[in-house]
């Protein structure tokens, strides 16, 4: 299980491709918003937790293809399904190293840009923990995204329609979480919610994702 | 005799043949009665005037754009289960007209709106649930519709349907924490003590009566054809090889 997590993580970080991407993408959009926007303060501070969030999910959205596309075109994800661990275990793994190039890296990214969108100071703290809780959850539902679609040839569309609603719960929560941090209100439960969606999704949505991949190698 | 019986598709092509007609005949009965009883016999509302017609159509259709999830989702759990084609086929033939629901329910409601709230769009709560109701049905017809290998569909689209349903709901009520909204809240329940007058109530009741009828007739039409194409193309396949 470890090898594999680290073949995951050498390949995701060599080819080059996903793990620089997602991560170029949140800066840009974190640079863009306030060139559109304008420059007054009040109104980037207030829509910067939005716009973190929703830079953060389009991020993670731009790589989740590639958690099996490639694996499946050259026929490492049958010897996977064939291999003594279980495919739940394979979905979880990958998810988990999907999360690791995209979801910690943003998060870590987060507050620099919460600079640039003049987030107000309480925010930073809830910013980071709202996007540690969150983007599991992120990652493990698109998991189960692209197992769905990783039979067709241009999934890539379908997968980002599929998966779009199913980010809508993580979203609200993870973006209200952090507009309650910067005003100072009370978040517990908004946070809690999240952090349930997030386990919830990654103690369920492995056996879904594997019965679709199951379906998808039959 | 138990219900499995109707799993084979030749039964259920025989007994939808015999049903169809009344289904049809009834559905029209109710859509004309209720909605010209709606829309011509009821007296206007003293705030609304007029505009408080749209409910006719507007609460039915809402009603059956989730009853229609609530369908597909039971249908695709008989077709995880018990593999009955039947019960697959049913539930693609059941998204396109629960899509049609769901986007009535949002212009009828945006037509409503526009007078009442003065704004064709809010970011209310229930408003917002339906549009992911929406993004839902198109997701799973667009995946039936990529998939060729009809197997291969029907267990993929089943799975998306469980999942969705959870994240359905979780969504719903996860729009609530984030706005309160212009929406009313429900005044058809049966148990509260301030409801709809009964003026508007009957009428209403038979549209939704009506709908629903019109939601099977058209789900018994849609599976019929469902079935045919499935046996065209078993046809067609044996003649290659043959």
């Amino acid at each position: 299980m470890k090898a594999l997590l680290l073949r995951d993580l050498r390949l995701a970080i060599r080819s080059g491709g996903g793990f620089g991407l997602g991560l170029a993408f949140f800066f840009l959009l974190a640079i863009l918003v306030p060139l559109g926007v304008g420059p007054e303060g009040g109104t980037l501070g207030r829509i910067a937790p939005g716009i973190l969030w929703v830079g953060a999910l389009l991020a993670c959205l731009l790589s989740l293809d590639r958690i099996f596309a490639l694996d499946f075109e050259d026929g490492s994800l049958d010897l996977l399904a064939t291999a003594p661990i279980p495919l739940e275990a394979v979905v979880a793994l990958k998810a988990l190293a999907h999360w690791l190039v995209t979801g910690l890296p943003l998060t870590l990214l987060a507050p620099g840009l919460g600079v640039l969108l003049n987030l107000p100071p309480a925010g930073y703290g809830w910013l980071v923990l709202s996007l540690l809780l969150g983007t599991p959850a992120l990652s493990v539902i698109g998991a189960f995204g692209a197992a769905l679609v990783v039979g067709l040839r241009r999934g890539g569309l379908l997968l980002s329609l599929l998966v779009l609603p199913l980010y809508v719960p993580t979203l609200i929560f993870g973006a209200e979480v952090v507009r309650r941090g910067t005003e100072g209100m009370a978040l517990a439960t908004p946070l809690a919610l999240m952090a349930g969606i997030s386990l919830g999704a990654a103690a369920l949505l492995p056996f879904a994702a594997a019965a679709a991949l199951r379906v998808n190698l039959r | 005799m138990s219900i499995w019986e109707y799993a084979n598709p030749k039964r259920v092509m025989q007994s939808s043949a015999w049903v169809l007609p009344w289904a049809i005949g009834l559905t029209v009965l109710c859509l004309v009665v209720g909605l010209v009883w709606g829309f011509f016999f009821t007296p206007d509302d003293y705030k609304q005037g007029s505009t408080v017609k749209i409910i006719y159509l507007h609460v039915p259709s809402a009603m059956m754009a989730i009853n229609a999830w609530v369908m597909m989702l039971v249908a695709s759990l008989i077709w995880i289960v018990r593999r009955h084609h039947v019960s697959a086929l049913a539930a693609k033939a059941a998204a396109p007209v629960g899509l049609t629901f769901t986007l009535i329910a949002l212009a009828t409601g945006a037509l409503w709106g526009q007078p009442m709230w003065g704004t064709w769009w809010a970011w209310d709560p229930r408003l917002t649930a339906f549009l992911i109701l929406t993004l839902f049905y198109f997701g799973y017809i667009a995946l039936w519709a990529a998939i060729e290998n009809p197997d291969t569909a029907a267990d993929l689209t089943a799975i998306l349907c469980l999942v969705g349903s959870v994240f359905a709901l979780l969504s719903r009520y996860a729009v609530n924490f984030w706005n309160q909204g212009l929406h009313q809240g429900a005044t058809l329940s049966l148990d509260k003590e301030e409801n709809i007058s009964d003026v508007f109530w009957l009428p209403l009741l038979v549209c939704i009566a009506g709908f629903v009828l019109l939601f099977v007739t058209l789900v018994l039409m849609r599976t019929r054809t469902e079935i045919r194409a499935r046996r065209l193309q078993a046809l067609l396949a044996r003649e290659r090889v043959a």
